[in-house]
């Protein structure tokens, strides 16, 4: 079971949808019981950093998110989903985060010049770094659907694969059990239900 | 580097795709949710559901096709015709929409970008305008392209994106249905006005129409319906041949 924390930031339609085309038993949840009971913590994200860590901090389960991912529970956190993951963001003032990855967020901006347009949004493939369980199914250059103007930096340690926009933008991130990705695997086709699904297997 | 979309465009009416109307107001149809599932095998980036339907009743139906759709088609999901709301972009993102593209909507209450920038972000917000010349100067048309409002299409465009729009979709009525190639002049134009993506639309009739958008790096996507849909172009071609041709696809 695969509990999608629901902290009231975006939409889970699509992602409880391509859990449920993989088969994937899931539950939508902001109950301490059933996170406890799931085998793996799925936390999906969009909008702004200080407005979604705050949500978080209000719904009272951080503790117990962490608690249970200390103990090994595998942890995938989905585009702002992941970046809650690290120590900090400087998405409009600085933030703390959940400090369960190192590194920081910071923004594209200036360092991806204006010949490039910000958000990326769009179609980007993946440069594989490091073997993972979590890229089991992953071919080198599969592409993948990202939509962000911020971005993971000093995660280098962490970094399992990245897509090129003028710099290299981590794409799928792991520590130990906790996992991350940028973009959307639940917008990115068959690449990235194969991730949704290799995140399902780790252990 | 992010590659250039290829968009296929589906107008839904009663529970059908509507895949063209005779001069005798003859409709060929079918299924949105197998035409859906067709395209996202053949490696369509993004798919665009038109809602042409006029009734309340009937939008009812156009959700649930929605739903059926985003709930097995797993690549980003445009929703356009009658928003008018804030509740009309909660009713669709609600059924797996992605982004929702304003027209006419936009044009009665600007506002509607603004308010809807704030509340999904901008990258949820398409600004999708029919622009025809008139007179040497672009103007843009409402209610489906047969109203001309008068609004410079240029300064349009730069509004709707400061407004909060996240992507522009350019539909040039000028060469709509004419097979002859996209609306380069126009589309330049617009482009030299706003940075945020824009979709071409209007005018692709073959393989080497799509070269040509692709040419320009201010052109990111190209959005078609009628070539697609009688097979006149097939999408895996396409992007075989502008792959061959140096373009970026997926």
């Amino acid at each position: 079971m695969i509990a999608i924390i629901d902290y009231g930031v975006g939409n889970l339609f699509s992602l409880r949808s391509s859990l449920q085309y993989l088969n994937l038993e899931n539950i939508i949840t902001n109950r301490e019981e059933d996170i406890l009971e799931a085998d793996r913590i799925l936390l999906p994200g969009v909008g702004a950093f200080s407005d979604a860590i705050q949500k978080l901090n209000n719904t009272g389960l951080v503790d117990v998110i962490k608690n249970e991912t200390e103990k090994g529970k595998p942890l995938l956190g989905i585009c702002l989903g992941m970046q809650l993951l690290f120590d900090k963001s400087f998405e409009f003032g600085e933030h703390e985060g959940l400090s369960l990855i190192k590194g920081t967020v910071s923004p594209l901006r200036p360092i991806v010049s204006d010949a490039l347009k910000i958000p990326h949004i769009g179609w980007n493939r993946l440069q594989k770094k490091k073997e993972h369980p979590l890229l089991k199914y992953t071919k080198e250059g599969d592409y993948v659907y990202y939509v962000h103007s911020f971005y993971a930096t000093d995660c280098a340690e962490s970094t399992l694969a990245t897509s090129e926009y003028q710099v290299d933008i981590p794409g799928v991130v792991a520590y130990k059990n906790i996992c991350g990705t940028q973009f959307h695997p639940e917008k990115s086709g068959e690449a990235g239900l194969r991730i949704l699904q290799a995140f399902s297997e780790v252990s | 580097m992010i590659t250039k979309r290829i968009i296929p465009c589906l107008d839904v009416r009663d529970a059908r795709v509507v895949k063209g109307t005779n001069f005798e107001g003859v409709q060929d149809v079918a299924d949105p949710v197998e035409m859906a599932r067709f395209y996202n095998e053949a490696g369509a980036d993004e798919l665009v559901f038109y809602d042409i339907t006029a009734s309340v009743e009937e939008r009812g139906i156009f959700t649930d096709i929605l739903k059926k759709v985003a709930s097995q088609i797993f690549i980003p999901l445009t929703v356009g015709g009658g928003i008018r709301t804030i509740e009309d972009f909660d009713r669709v993102l609600k059924c797996g929409a992605d982004k929702v593209s304003v027209n006419s909507g936009a044009i009665q209450n600007p506002d509607l970008i603004q308010r809807a920038a704030e509340k999904y972000g901008k990258q949820c917000v398409v600004l999708s305008m029919d622009i025809k010349r008139v007179d040497g100067v672009f103007r843009v048309f409402s209610k489906g392209g047969r109203e001309n409002t008068g609004i410079d299409a240029l300064e349009w465009a730069e509004d709707g994106v400061k407004r909060g729009a996240g992507e522009l979709v350019v539909n040039s009525i000028d060469t709509d249905g004419v097979k002859a190639g996209f609306d380069i002049e126009m589309l330049l134009a617009i482009a030299e006005r706003v940075s945020v993506p824009i979709v071409a639309s209007g005018g692709a009739g073959k393989m080497e129409d799509f070269k040509e958008l692709f040419q320009y790096p201010q052109m990111d996507a190209g959005l078609a319906a009628s070539i697609f849909h009688f097979k006149e172009v097939s999408i895996h071609d396409l992007k075989c041949y502008l792959r061959e041709n140096g373009v970026e696809v997926r």
